[in-house]
């Protein structure tokens, strides 16, 4: 078995997922992590699957870009290393013009922190420009990014915020 | 000093509000700490009654504060009478200089913003509070505890007066969404 990453990006329309785990399921593709999203009218799914050769998921994902419109990518990857380190969870919310460069000098910010970015969302609506991160910090470097994200915000005449994230545990 | 805020209505402000345009994100008025103001003063008895007519010709609106007509004051109008999810309500008021003494019982829940017209977010906020303030054209401080909606509403305008968006307290990377457009 093979450990699959699998993109798949093409203009939104009725039956995309549908017609991606049918295939994958043909060629006994199992998925396990995936997120499926539309963005700006493209729909766009990243997964995680374990199955067959890539080739073989190539192929059979192949007739879904007959129109070539349906762009899919498959890679053999190695399986996820369990001793990978978390740190302390915490949220960073961006918001204010859009311009060049904000994602590129606030996750330099968060990256030479220490901070990993687990899961990260941009929207942009009109002029205003939208990024909420959720970041696993080093202990006790929470107050440190405060202020060097705040730095940086300034510099591109945007608004930060930096808060530890809820984990209720039920 | 409850009773003062039960005896309360925008009438007693005693002048005609003008509807506002409201200013939309990014806007530097929207990130800025508001400045406390004089409720006795003409000009914020004014801005109150303002508030409250942007906020009546505005459908859904169950709250506006100052930043959001461009104007960085901390000063505020709620009314979630109509509002589905109301519990406790205090119908139309307007409040200076309020802030939030006591809250307990957080719960998520989804809201929206008159200056970010396009997205949601999904937010906790405490589901019961206590909070003080002062009627416009008073000089009584008023204190009051409500809870559900109308608490959420008054959470939402006390970080406008502060400069802070839903934005700056949504729940995850998933918790923002692109508002639906009924036609």
């Amino acid at each position: 078995m093979h450990e699959l990453a699998i993109t798949v990006i093409g203009p939104d329309r009725t039956g995309i997922v549908a017609d991606v785990a049918e295939a994958l399921a043909g060629v006994g593709a199992n998925l396990s992590d995936s997120t499926m999203t539309r963005l700006r009218g493209h729909f766009a799914m990243t997964l995680i699957c374990t199955g067959p050769a890539p080739e073989a998921v190539e192929k059979a994902l192949a007739p879904l870009n007959a129109d070539g419109k349906l762009l899919a990518t498959v890679r053999a990857v190695e399986p996820e290393d369990d001793s990978a380190e978390s740190g302390d969870p915490y949220l960073v919310s961006v918001h204010g013009a859009d311009r060049l460069g904000i994602v590129a000098a606030v996750t330099r910010v968060v990256a030479a922190a220490g901070g990993n970015i687990t899961d990260l969302t941009t929207r942009l609506t009109g002029p205003l420009y939208v990024i909420i991160a959720e970041v696993d910090l080093p202990r006790d470097a929470a107050d440190e990014l405060r202020e060097r994200l705040t730095a940086a915000a300034g510099e591109l005449g945007v608004d930060v915020t930096l808060r530890r994230a809820d984990t209720e545990i039920l | 000093m409850t009773e003062a805020l039960g005896d309360w209505k925008p009438e007693l402000l005693g002048v005609d509000g003008k509807v506002l345009p409201v200013v939309s994100a990014p806007a530097a008025v929207l990130s800025g700490v508001g400045v406390e103001v004089d409720p006795a003063d003409p000009a914020t008895v004014q801005l109150a009654a303002d508030l409250v007519a942007t906020m009546r010709v505005s459908p859904g609106c169950v709250g506006l504060a100052a930043p959001q007509v461009g104007v960085g004051a901390q000063l505020f109008v709620v009314d979630v009478t109509q509002h589905p999810k109301t519990a406790t309500t205090h119908g139309t008021f307007v409040l200076c200089n309020a802030r939030i003494v006591e809250a307990s019982r957080w719960r998520p829940g989804r809201e929206g913003c008159m200056s970010v017209p396009d997205l949601t977010g999904d937010v906790k906020r405490a589901s019961r509070v206590v909070v003080e303030g002062v009627l416009p054209g008073t000089a009584e401080p008023v204190r009051f505890g409500t809870d559900a909606f109308e608490a959420r509403a008054l959470q939402h305008e006390i970080d406008h007066c502060a400069g802070k968006l839903f934005l700056d307290r949504v729940a995850g990377a998933h918790a923002i969404h692109q508002r639906k457009v009924y036609l």
